[in-house]
């Protein structure tokens, strides 16, 4: 009885040293090692000596009014009037002016149609007839000739919505291309074997502007008089197999990832080979390689600028319409550029965070 | 030949097979399995075993020789060996499962896409066969949420949902953890008692000497000895058979 041990709790102590706050953040996290502590100084020293001559010119001696005159003078910095002045050339090229409602309208249709397609609540078999409807609608929109709009010849398509477009339209085409490639290089047939691995050589073995420019000015020769493919077709189709190429080989390389023992499983279960690559390989296999997929895709995008070597003004080439011709502006590219650098980041930031949030979807399965 | 296949589910008909050019692995295979029968076979790794039950569904192609499953003989012929397939389930030593589908889809896609079922129907399949194999409750999960020995039995009612003729088991319990080793060959004992037609390379004696009707040991791509499991064990006929004994049962 008397031997009964009472309890005292200890009282709380602060921890030896502290973690939490301001100070103890900069320590750990900036001057954590010499090394740490030597890159910390040397990237402070940068920004300390650049920071204030970027924002000086960016900010504080930038001109905001589309004033020519404002934009020469003395002392002037960044001169953003330059955008203010041209935004409609730089972002609808040479479609006229009167009529630039019908690519605004026709692009956020298709930029509607984009997001829905990537959120799971739209995934259903609706989806496809919905991208029938819409990219329907996008060209007549665009082309008009119908419906009391005036007609618009594709040549005078330009600035961003056309090169949404054509990379919209090249994703879709050239990922089930791709899909077709890469099981094509994997086939037991030799002919289709073949076939496959001749023609990804063959285009990774030419840069993207030879390929636009043959399917330019190269392709029309061998044509038989009188036919003609709209050259809005004939650089699609150049970025969609350029980029199918390069798009079975990532894809090849998930299919190659997979151990033997899947394909085998699915066989002794029954399953056709369409059905098990359907079902069983593929959905594995693009899980593994969606960072490669997008990496793709980004780049196809920023490479569609390649179009006004064949004269298709898409956002980069609509800039250097806007700016070349008039000799006031000429000399605020640089701010120009900047607007459009600005544009295609946001693009490419949102598709490389969609990515991710696919890798977490598909990784869902793996988390034990 | 196809008065034989009444009786005899199984022929191999002097059946050869080389990897590539050199590597003879296959040879002059001659073996009947009758309707029901369970067959151990053994042998040293190379032999040739997994390569034989892999024939059996087409996973393998033998190049001489006839093999003939349930009177179908199979050939090139695309439409015999999809039908062979769905009288002949498959169980890997590496589970296979597919990693990406959980328990009961794993199970349910290939009644529903080869059996045509309708997916409730094919759901009631997959259930009953969970519950044979004692696993019902982890219907929903991934299979890389299980055990090495839930995922096997796992892989077992998945091949047991075609309700197949014919059982081959490839080494089912090599890559497992020895307590979770018991657990399949209890689910396999079970299965064997209820008359289906199985195969099985493994080195599971004790398994081999409570249900099989007949052991075959396999050296060099050939058959050594088929035996009864009390005669293979206790009189083997050859000294190829009495070496591996001796090494097996060493300790």
């Amino acid at each position: 009885m008397a031997d009964t041990i009472i309890f005292q709790s200890l009282p709380p102590r602060p921890a030896p040293v502290r973690t939490e706050g301001l100070v103890p953040w900069i320590r750990s996290n900036l001057f954590g090692s010499v090394p740490s502590a030597i890159a910390t100084l040397i990237i402070g020293g940068v920004l300390f000596y650049f920071l204030p001559k970027l924002l000086n010119w960016a900010v504080f001696t930038a001109t905001v009014v589309p004033n020519v005159d404002a934009c020469r003078a003395d002392g002037a910095g960044a001169c953003w009037g330059v955008i203010a002045e041209k935004y409609r050339l730089i972002l609808f090229g040479r479609y006229p002016f009167e009529e630039q409602w019908r690519p605004l309208v026709a692009t956020l249709l298709l930029i509607a149609l984009i997001v829905a397609s990537c959120t799971r609540a739209f995934w259903s078999k609706w989806l496809a007839v919905l991208w029938v409807i819409v990219l329907a609608v996008y060209f007549v929109v665009m082309a008009g000739g119908v419906l009391g709009l005036s007609a618009v010849t594709t040549d005078r398509w330009g600035g961003l919505p056309l090169t949404i477009m054509l990379t919209t339209l090249s994703m879709v085409l050239a990922f089930p291309l791709a899909l077709l490639v890469a099981l094509g290089r994997r086939s037991s047939l030799p002919a289709i074997r073949s076939f496959c691995t001749v023609y990804v050589e063959l285009v990774r073995g030419v840069p993207l502007i030879s390929v636009l420019f043959m399917a330019s000015f190269m392709f029309p020769l061998f044509m038989p008089q009188g036919v003609s493919i709209d050259v809005l077709i004939r650089a699609l189709a150049g970025i969609t197999l350029f980029t199918a190429a390069y798009l079975a080989e990532v894809i090849r390389g998930g299919l190659q990832a997979l151990p033997k023992g899947q394909s085998e499983a699915a066989a002794s279960l029954g399953l056709s080979y369409w059905q098990t690559q359907r079902k069983i390989i593929l959905p594995q296999a693009l899980a593994m390689v969606v960072p490669g997929i997008m990496n793709s895709f980004i780049s196809m995008f920023k490479d569609t600028s390649l179009v006004s070597i064949v004269s298709m003004y898409e956002l980069t080439g609509a800039l250097g319409l806007a700016l070349n011709s008039d000799a006031n502006w000429r000399p605020f590219k640089l701010e120009g550029y900047i607007f459009i650098v600005a544009i295609y980041f946001c693009f490419c930031f949102a598709m490389s965070r969609y990515s991710l949030w696919i890798e977490k979807q598909t990784n869902k399965s793996r988390l034990r | 030949m196809t008065t034989q296949a009444t009786d005899n589910i199984i022929v191999f008909d002097r059946v050869n097979k080389w990897y590539g050019n050199s590597f003879h692995v296959l040879r002059d295979i001659d073996l009947k399995v009758k309707r029901g029968e369970r067959i151990v076979i053994c042998g040293p790794s190379g032999s040739g075993k997994s390569t034989l039950i892999r024939c059996i569904n087409r996973l393998e192609e033998h190049q001489e020789g006839h093999l003939i499953v349930d009177g179908t003989e199979l050939t090139d012929d695309v439409k015999a060996i999809d039908r062979i397939r769905k009288d002949v389930g498959m169980v890997f030593q590496q589970f296979n499962l597919f990693p990406h589908l959980t328990v009961l889809e794993n199970l349910t896609l290939s009644p529903m896409y080869v059996g045509k079922l309708p997916k409730r129907e094919a759901e009631e399949r997959a259930m009953t066969q969970l519950k044979r194999v004692r696993i019902a409750e982890q219907a929903g999960k991934y299979p890389l949420q299980l055990s090495g020995g839930q995922q096997q039995r796992v892989a077992i009612a998945r091949a047991l949902c075609l309700t197949p003729k014919i059982m081959l088991f490839d080494e089912p319990t090599s890559a497992l953890d020895p307590e979770m080793i018991k657990e399949v060959l209890d689910v396999m004992v079970e299965l064997a008692k209820q008359g289906i037609t199985m195969l099985c390379v493994t080195h599971e004696m004790g398994f081999a000497k409570a249900v099989a009707d007949r052991v075959i040991f396999m050296d060099q791509g050939q058959i050594v000895e088929e035996n009864t499991p009390h005669e293979f064990f206790n009189n083997p006929k050859t000294d190829r058979s009495k070496d591996f004994l001796s090494k097996i049962l060493g300790h």
